[in-house]
């Protein structure tokens, strides 16, 4: 893959089933990253995962009432980072507000949103336009 | 989910035959888990080898399971982990709670 700006533009049904979809393409692109000098199978899967809990972080707060609802993934390749924005139309959640996880007595779930901020740089969750859009940042150092 | 449970050594061992374990699979592998514990299966091997990708749920499912053996003075251990795989027990520090084996037979060596 050559280092000049790529951008890759989902749009699914609010479906778990498209999650394999999404992950596979994120690795894919990991896979294929050749100005990553780090380790690209250890980045393919992070960036599968990323994907996967991004999405179905998504799907959990896309509205319901509305069976039609999508969720919009772009995913841009640059030189130096991959940036990744999930888009929902649900209420939102206040990101700053979600602990870490309990690690001396794990749940069954509230780790998707610990392996996005611990295995990626930035992560942010912010209203646009009337959509929620959660952005993750991978810098290729 | 493609599942095959088989009685080895004692040990209800659950080879798991999908690739991938995500949020589109894992209430199928927790239900299926929970129905043998049910069935009074309480000591249970999960392997592994197969699966090259799971999520949070995956882990949140194999957790449930474990919570569950336990409670019934059973336990649930793992076996066959891909490297990145395990990297995802280490990052939660799941593998301080999972038995964790190389393979089966190093799995039924350490209860002999």
């Amino acid at each position: 893959m050559c280092s000049s700006d790529i951008q890759v533009d989902l749009i699914i049904p609010t479906k778990t089933k498209y999650l394999d979809l999404i992950g596979s393409i994120g690795e894919r692109i990991g896979k294929d990253l050749e100005t990553f000098t780090g380790d690209r199978e250890a980045l393919a899967y992070h960036l599968n995962l990323v994907l996967t809990e991004a999405t179905i972080n998504a799907i959990k707060h896309a509205n319901y009432d509305n069976p039609e609802d999508t969720v919009r993934i772009v995913i841009q390749i640059q030189e130096n980072a991959v940036i990744i924005k999930v888009y929902d139309h649900g209420q939102g959640f206040d990101l700053e507000s979600v602990p870490l996880p309990d690690f001396e007595h794990l749940k069954e779930n509230g780790m998707g949103l610990f392996f996005i901020k611990s295995l990626m740089d930035s992560v942010t969750y912010t209203r646009q336009n009337g959509c929620n859009v959660l952005e993750i940042i991978k810098y290729l150092k | 989910m493609k599942l095959n449970l088989e009685k080895l050594n004692g040990y209800s061992v659950l080879f798991i035959q999908v690739e991938r374990i995500d949020a589109h699979n894992s209430g199928d592998l927790k239900e299926y888990i929970l129905d043998m514990i049910e069935q009074g299966e309480v000591n249970i091997i999960v392997q592994l080898e197969r699966v090259r990708f799971i999520d949070s749920s995956g882990l949140g499912a194999l957790l449930s399971g474990y919570k569950n053996t336990a409670a019934r003075s059973g336990k649930l251990a793992l076996s066959n982990l891909q490297p990145q795989v395990l990297s995802m027990f280490e990052l939660t520090r799941l593998n301080r709670v999972f038995e964790i084996y190389a393979d089966l037979d190093e799995a039924f060596a350490s209860e002999s």
